[in-house]
């Protein structure tokens, strides 16, 4: 019988062990999160982030051999983010019949989460890349990796701080809105789209189907606008 | 689904070759992705026969994210350092982004005369 060290110092060499291991931790966290009704704070994400950094703690493996596995995920983020062009193509009619609301809104929105996440870190003390990794944080995952990269931030503490973004604004959105007697479904699931993309999405679908597509909307238009403001605001800024 | 999967992965080069070739601050993506809705809009069977496709590849985008969240584990110490103040700003500039957006809207929507 083989050694375990020898199938072991195999294994990690290959690409199969770590793609397989970020697939099996996904399949745990979304388990989870669908046993528990779909509650925000239980996200398929973030369980799946804290067992694979267990594991690669607890075998002490690199990142850098992980994402050798891992690449492969990580490379649909690509597609993905050109993807986005069907939904936002199918609720075009809805764009349309609120035109001028949306945009208010969606300036309103993409500048207020770009500029208050910098001036409060600012305010906190936080500097250098961790605060540039923060501009493009309520912009979906795939595109605020690619601005935080562009404009001098850390796209894994991007990726990170985009996750926790999504999950705050999906716990937050419901109460905060009743708080402030906004009561029209589109603009509701429109706010929380911009402020916290496909999390806050995914929240707005299960409250109201009309939330859900202006949420979608707000995240696909939000991506495209992020990605022009954040390095303006930054290089204008800083 | 092939064919549109590569349809998709054209529309991803061209936009990285824009990005790059004028030097756009904007990700390559994004740049597919915008010139994807207006092929959509320029052809309505395109959109129709890429819609499957790119819906399944929507249908997991969660997954997507967690290789780059796993970095997570090079930034444990800063997290220790900074994590409460970068939890206080997650949480303060959300509830001013979605606070802002939704006023904005509705009273956007006051101003043109549409209520529903």
């Amino acid at each position: 019988m083989t050694e375990f060290a020898e199938i072991w110092s195999y294994l990690s060499e290959t690409p199969l062990l770590w793609l397989a291991a970020t697939l099996g931790a996904y399949v745990i966290g979304d388990g989870l999160s669908r046993a528990s009704g779909r509650k925000p704070f239980v996200n398929p994400v973030l369980i799946a982030v804290a067992i694979l950094a267990a594991v690669l703690w607890a075998s002490d493996t690199p990142y850098a051999t992980y994402f050798e596995g891992a690449q492969f995920v990580h490379f649909m983020l690509g597609p993905a983010t050109v993807a986005l062009a069907a939904p936002l193509h199918a609720n075009l009619s809805h764009v349309r019949r609120a035109a001028l609301p949306l945009i208010a809104a969606l300036l309103a929105g993409s500048v207020t989460a770009i500029l208050s996440a910098l001036g409060i870190a600012w305010a906190l003390g936080v500097r250098g890349e961790t605060l540039l990794s923060l501009a493009p944080k309520s912009a979906t995952a795939p595109v605020a990796l690619g601005i935080s990269e562009q404009i001098g931030g850390s796209p894994t503490l991007t990726a990170v701080l985009v996750i926790l973004t999504g999950i705050i604004g999906a716990i937050v959105v419901t109460p905060l809105l009743n708080l402030l007697r906004v009561r029209d479904w589109r603009a509701r699931g429109f706010a929380v789209g911009v402020a916290a993309h496909g999390i806050g999405t995914a929240r707005a679908f299960q409250v109201n189907e009309t939330a859900g597509a202006f949420a979608g909307i707000g995240m696909g238009l939000n991506a495209i606008l992020t990605a022009i403001l954040a390095p303006l605001i930054v290089g204008w800024l800083l | 689904m092939i064919l549109h999967l590569t349809i998709i992965l054209l529309f991803q080069l061209a936009g990285e070759v824009t990005a790059r070739a004028l030097a756009l601050p904007v990700p390559g993506p994004v740049i597919g992705l915008a010139a994807l809705v207006l092929a959509f809009l320029a052809s309505p069977r395109l959109a129709r026969a890429v819609q499957p496709t790119a819906n399944g590849l929507l249908a997991h985008l969660s997954l997507l994210f967690v290789p780059a969240g796993v970095g997570v584990v090079g930034h444990l110490g800063l997290l220790g350092a900074q994590g409460g103040q970068l939890l206080l700003t997650l949480i303060g500039s959300t509830v001013l982004a979605i606070a802002a957006g939704a006023l904005v809207f509705v009273w956007v929507l006051r101003l043109t005369g549409d209520s529903e």
